[in-house]
């Protein structure tokens, strides 16, 4: 469990990134932080691994406050995959990257090289074994450092905007696998602007503007209402949209998935005809 | 192909873009898509090496006859990473950097910055340090960049993706504005075709290195193929086809919500 306890963070610039902000996220949930750039998402999730300590206030992770252990011991079961994956691969080659940090936690040589094979083969790298990072798309990169955090199998998986310059299969099967992570137990928390993909997956949202939480709630509430969507600086899915449009006719508005879309006219054409 | 390669990063391509038309370039990643967008100012054969095959033609310069410097005069490319591309100390310095290279005068060029600065509207950031910025603002500086060099051919790859919503639906307006009012050709690779195909006229999908779709929007995204490859088609087309395999016709295959809103309520009203 991952709480935070009125916790207010100021960079050393000045910039007030947090402003007493409160929230609980609880283990094995699924959890997206959207909102205006510069709204605070980055900061507060660089709280949950103790790579940022807070102003005042607490973060406590498992009980534990970020303020009194390691970056490294908390990274154990917090793993973290930074927004541009440029910041976090180094290696010469995909497979010594994936193993960098198990080598870093001591694992045996053997339990490595299968959980590298493992995390590879997920995230459907195995071509690029021996490549070095930097030959692959922005896309493939991405998957790199997922691979790479995947593989220590750490309790809490942090994705800052895990769909960036990912195509429309690569996004169903990050669906699929937060789907699979999530089944473990794990807990997932994703920062993202995505909102058809948030649309897809329904986690938690927590809306974020100016240092402050705005609102927290199930997907559909968030990202139907208007008032929020504006306050939080996204937009709606496309399907919200489409039935904004047609809310004069009495069909109902806070629609976010295409199936149900499809019901809901199919229901309205039966009543009407 | 790319040096040290063993695979084409493009085969076989072949495609015509016309002055002033908005372009959308999509595909699954690794497709090829940034390798062909820096065949257009030159980077693919002069900076990245490899070998290029055939021709790429850029308002009349063939491109591997001309040099970056040249070329960048009519093709300005922003780039998946802005950080790759911004490298003064201030982010004025940035955008008027271009220009102090191709000797445009002092007046001009602090015409132009200013100009820039407001069209993407980080006036406010102009004496900020590019690497302090968020990487939604990098992305605004990097396309301001470019936009003061009012180049014939804007390339953006992906220019937005680290935008909120909002703040990328105002950059695809800039660009959708750019285009109709300066007449500046665009070619726009984008996953998020929910946000960008209301302004494109033409969609070109690529496959494995290959050009497989190549059209008019509608066209493409309503085509079986662009489903079979992954594409992210656009939520308001698949809505009508979903309600077409459910046996209600729109008439018209809707690209934007307003659109689907719009034949939605024709075929309401009419039942």
């Amino acid at each position: 469990m991952i709480e935070v306890k009125d916790v207010s963070f100021t960079y050393p610039n000045g910039v007030e990134a947090l402003q007493r902000v409160s929230l609980t996220i609880r283990n094995g949930e699924f959890v997206a932080i959207m909102g205006q750039n510069g709204a605070g998402k980055t900061t507060l999730i660089k709280h949950f691994n103790g790579l940022l300590k807070p102003t005042s206030g607490e973060v406590l992770v498992d009980g534990v406050n970020t303020r009194k252990v390691s970056v490294a011991t908390l990274a154990r079961n917090v793993g973290f995959v930074f927004q541009n994956p440029d910041h976090q691969l180094f290696c010469e080659t995909v497979e010594d990257e994936v193993a960098f940090a198990l080598r870093n936690f001591g694992f045996k040589e053997r339990t490595i090289k299968k959980r590298v094979a493992w995390a590879i083969n997920l995230l459907d790298l195995t071509e690029y074994r021996k490549t070095s990072p930097f030959m692959l798309s922005g896309g493939e990169r991405k998957r790199v450092a997922l691979a790479s955090v995947l593989a220590w199998n750490p309790k809490v998986v942090i994705l800052d905007e895990p769909t960036i310059g990912q195509d429309h299969k690569q996004k169903e099967r990050l669906r699929q696998f937060i789907v699979q992570l999530i089944a473990q137990r794990k807990t997932v928390i994703i920062v993202t602007h995505d909102v058809e993909f948030v649309a897809e997956c329904n986690p938690h949202v927590v809306l974020m503007a100016q240092g402050n939480i705005v609102a927290e709630g199930d997907a559909k509430q968030m990202l139907t209402n208007p008032d929020l969507v504006t306050q939080a600086s996204i937009v709606s899915p496309q399907i919200t949209q489409i039935f904004l449009g047609l809310a004069n006719l009495g069909l109902p508005t806070d629609l976010i998935d295409i199936h149900e879309a499809r019901e809901a006219l199919l229901n309205f054409l039966e009543v009407t005809s | 192909m790319y040096p040290g390669g063993t695979k084409r990063a493009l085969e076989d391509v072949s495609i015509t873009i016309e002055k002033g038309e908005f372009v959308v370039l999509t595909g699954p990643s690794g497709c090829g898509k940034t390798t062909l967008c820096r065949c257009f100012n030159g980077l693919v054969p002069h900076f990245y090496g490899g070998k290029l095959e055939g021709n790429v033609l850029v308002t009349d310069l063939t491109v591997s006859e001309h040099p970056v410097q040249e070329l960048a005069r009519h093709v300005g490319l922003v780039f998946q990473n802005p950080e790759n591309q911004l490298f003064a100390l201030f982010v004025e310095k940035d955008v008027a950097f271009g220009l102090e290279n191709l000797g445009v005068s002092r007046d001009e060029i602090r015409k132009r910055v200013d100009w820039a600065l407001k069209m993407t509207g980080i006036e406010d950031l102009r004496e900020r340090t590019p690497h302090e910025l968020s990487g939604g603002q990098q992305q605004r500086v990097a396309i301001a960049c470019v936009l003061a060099m009012q180049p014939d051919v804007m390339v953006l790859d992906e220019p937005t993706s680290f935008l909120d919503p909002l703040g990328a639906q105002k950059i695809f307006e800039v660009i959708g504005e750019l285009n109709k009012k300066l007449g500046i050709t665009v070619l726009l690779i984008e996953h998020r075709l929910d946000l960008a195909s209301r302004y494109c006229n033409h969609v070109v999908v690529m496959d494995e290195g290959r050009v497989v779709l190549d059209g008019e929007p509608r066209e493409v995204f309503n085509s079986e193929k662009a489903h079979l490859i992954g594409v992210g088609i656009p939520k308001a087309t698949r809505l009508s086809q979903v309600l077409e395999k459910s046996g209600v016709h729109l008439g018209r295959i809707p690209v934007t919500s307003e659109e689907a809103s719009h034949v939605l309520k024709e075929v309401l009203r009419r039942d």
